[in-house]
């Protein structure tokens, strides 16, 4: 069934992975026991050879040379190391995939065999990390994270450039687009690293691989790209919850020395300050170079400066949105963007964080941007006007349904901003006034919404909405909504929910792009009779 | 006390009276065992303000069997058009609709008290932990029927995760 279109791994026959995958996944660690081995080796020699120290019964190596068993030990080290390549060649050539149509598949393991199949049409998301040794060998590991605990497919190590090249196949195969179509689009076949065909030296290569963007110019437009800016980064951990405590423990610790004039504090202090200083760093370094833009095969994440990470997110992948500000960052009007996801993928995020935040700060254009990706279903103006309100506006009639006064005996400080609104495509939460806060959930990817009211909430006529997505950082719940509105709203978007996921074709999302026919319906806000009464 | 929260369209399926008795049966043996165990410090330490654990405790108790007839008949479903939609509590209302197509899995639990009165629980799984719908006390013929009929309803309303 090969046919010329096809790439050159999604040919439907079995693939190996880059030959030096076991030196990269461990046999590092080998190499330097057989190091230390060596260096050992070396100093009973020179002692036997130049008649060096006597009695030096500390190291076990001269012992053992001076023991009559030295010529077993070297035998059964020579087993032990015939013994691992032999096991590792062989686990590599039995580590083997292939991509068909409908699913990519991984086979591994000698004795025990591990087969795993993972649907195309299921994928959440595809990540390509490049630890630093991996990269100075131009090797990368390719994650394809499918919904569920453990599930995801690992393919560790392909060389550089067949990662990127086979995560392009394994999208296009996944968005059910034809070759030829992709082919004549402008940004879906990934170019091969620059300098590979002119130059086809091996160090050249590997140098221009480190070297090259974090980012290949040609897969994004440049417009859609959001990259961090050095100075918000490093604002962004001065002031940070961390900070805080760091500066609360200071205090305490002088107020301590100066209370009891002993010195025993003070000593504490180094230890803190050493193992903040590297936190910081570390979250500094991770966070460099990080950007985020918008494919043709979806929003794509990535990070770092030696050990590198980008991450493919296709469309209807992302199941709600939060974007929060927390009161430190409001003078500099900083924001933070989470995501809730099916897939929990083993690679950390960017600055160590989970890998559901995707903006770990930035500005409101940065935030408008980044929502723009991972929100495609809001583009058009009205609705841009919209998650604007919902982020700054400070409440009263900004298109948003608010909760009535009388909400204020629950939501002192925040009731005015304590608001929804439901377009057919999803419902927006907003709340807090302290410590601002927008969920988005987009309404193809919610799994129920639950109404509920307590005893003091009933006393208020007031109610809370749940609209429940899969697990992570974000829960789109919104308390003290007046308690007709909320019957409304609990019904309303059940009804949407059902009908955009009636709708909803992002499964095959290439496929869809494909053929516009159905007219997008403009997202008008369903309305709500606004409650005067409190 | 203001009226509860009640929809627009309710013709809602009750669940049988006879899972009162399992609910009831229930509490009376957690509420022995905990009481058991609260009066180990007035029997063992002699302590001098022992009896008021297992006081209250026994009082929170007695007030949850009391209400178990009112709380069990306000559970509820409906089979709409398009979604399972659910309630439950008195106090705490809560409301909860799920569409077919979100569907993961059904299960059918039977504890040995429910099994002797021919009673089934429905577990309806969906993705999301918040968003599954429990209901207790479904005669067993019916709840393979309810469980047959969402498993056919879902697979064809299926949409994406």
């Amino acid at each position: 069934m090969t046919t010329v279109t096809e790439g050159r791994f999604t040919d439907g026959e079995w693939h190996r992975l880059h030959p030096a995958t076991p030196f990269l996944r461990g046999g590092l660690t080998f190499v330097a026991i057989i190091g230390i081995f060596i260096v050992n080796l070396r100093d009973v020699i020179i002692d036997n050879l130049f008649g060096g120290r006597e009695g030096d019964d500390g190291e076990p190596l001269v012992w053992l040379a001076e023991s009559g068993y030295a010529g077993f030990v070297v035998l059964g080290i020579f087993v032990l190391l015939v013994g691992l390549v032999v096991g590792f060649y062989f686990s590599w050539r039995m580590h083997t995939f292939r991509i068909t149509e409908e699913v990519v598949e991984v086979r591994s393991g000698i004795l025990f065999r591990t087969n795993r199949k993972a649907r195309l049409d299921r994928i959440q998301g595809i990540n390509i990390q490049r630890p630093f040794l991996a990269r100075i060998f131009g090797a990368a590991r390719l994650e394809v994270n499918v919904a569920g605990q453990d599930a995801n497919v690992q393919l560790s190590y392909l060389g550089s450039s067949a990662a990127d090249e086979l995560r392009g196949e394994i999208l296009r195969l996944a968005s059910g687009t034809q070759r030829a179509e992709a082919e004549a689009g402008t940004n879906e076949q990934l170019p091969l690293v620059s300098g590979d065909a002119a130059t086809g030296g091996v160090i050249e290569k590997r140098v221009s691989e480190l070297l090259a963007p974090e980012l290949d110019p040609a897969i994004a437009k440049r417009e859609s790209v959001v990259t961090m800016h050095l100075g918000r980064l490093i604002g962004s951990l001065v002031l940070s919850e961390t900070t805080v405590m760091l500066l609360v423990f200071v205090a305490g610790v002088i107020v301590t020395t100066v209370l009891t004039g002993e010195l025993f504090a003070v000593a504490i202090l180094l230890p803190t300050f050493i193992g903040l200083g590297s936190f910081y760093v570390s979250r500094f370094t991770k966070s460099l170079r990080y950007s985020i833009a918008g494919t043709s095969d979806g929003v794509r994440v990535g990070f770092g400066l030696f050990s590198t990470s980008n991450e493919t997110l296709p469309p209807g992948r992302i199941h709600s949105v939060q974007v929060t500000q927390p009161l430190l960052w409001r003078p500099a009007g900083w924001w933070e963007i989470r995501l809730n996801r099916a897939s929990t993928s083993a690679a950390k995020g960017a600055a160590g964080q989970a890998n559901t935040t995707i903006l770990p700060v930035g500005n409101l254009t940065d935030v408008r941007r980044v929502l723009e990706l991972v929100l495609p279903g809001l583009v058009d103006p009205e609705s841009i006007a919209l998650l604007e309100s919902g982020l700054t506006s400070k409440g009263g009639d900004d298109g948003f349904t608010n909760s009535p006064r009388r909400a204020a005996v629950l939501r002192w400080f925040s009731w005015k901003r304590t608001g929804f609104v439901l377009t057919p495509d999803a419902v927006l939460l907003r709340s807090g006034a302290i410590w601002r806060r927008l969920v988005v959930v987009p309404l193809p990817r919610a799994q129920g919404i639950s109404l509920t009211q307590g005893p003091l909430e009933r006393r208020l006529r007031l109610a809370s909405i749940n609209v429940h997505t899969v697990a992570g950082p974000v829960s789109a719940k919104l308390g003290a909504i007046d308690s007709a509105t909320a019957l409304q709203l609990h019904s309303d978007a059940a009804a949407a929910t059902i009908a955009s996921a009636t709708n909803d074709t992002t499964h095959r999302w290439g496929v869809a792009a494909a053929q516009p026919a159905s007219a997008p319906v403009p997202p008008a806000p369903l309305a709500y009779p606004e409650d005067t009464t409190s | 006390m203001t009226e509860r929260l009640e929809l627009a369209d309710s013709a809602w399926q009750r669940v049988s009276k006879k899972y009162i008795v399992v609910d009831v049966v229930g509490y009376i043996i957690s509420a022995v065992m905990i009481v058991a165990i609260s009066l180990v410090p007035l029997v063992l330490f002699q302590w001098s303000l022992g009896w008021i654990p297992p006081v209250v405790i026994g009082i929170v108790f007695l007030i949850t069997i009391v209400l178990t007839p009112r709380r069990v008949r306000a559970i509820g479903y409906q089979l709409r058009e398009d979604d399972l939609l659910f309630r439950r509590g008195l106090a705490w209302q809560r409301f909860v609709a799920v569409p077919y197509g979100r569907m993961q899995l059904v299960d059918i639990n039977r504890g040995p008290l429910a099994r002797a009165l021919g009673l089934s629980e429905l577990r309806f799984v969906t993705a999301a932990a918040a968003a599954t719908i429990v209901i207790p006390g479904i005669p067993a013929e019916e709840a393979e029927r309810l469980r047959d009929h969402l498993v056919s309803v879902a697979e064809s309303r299926r949409a994406g995760l």
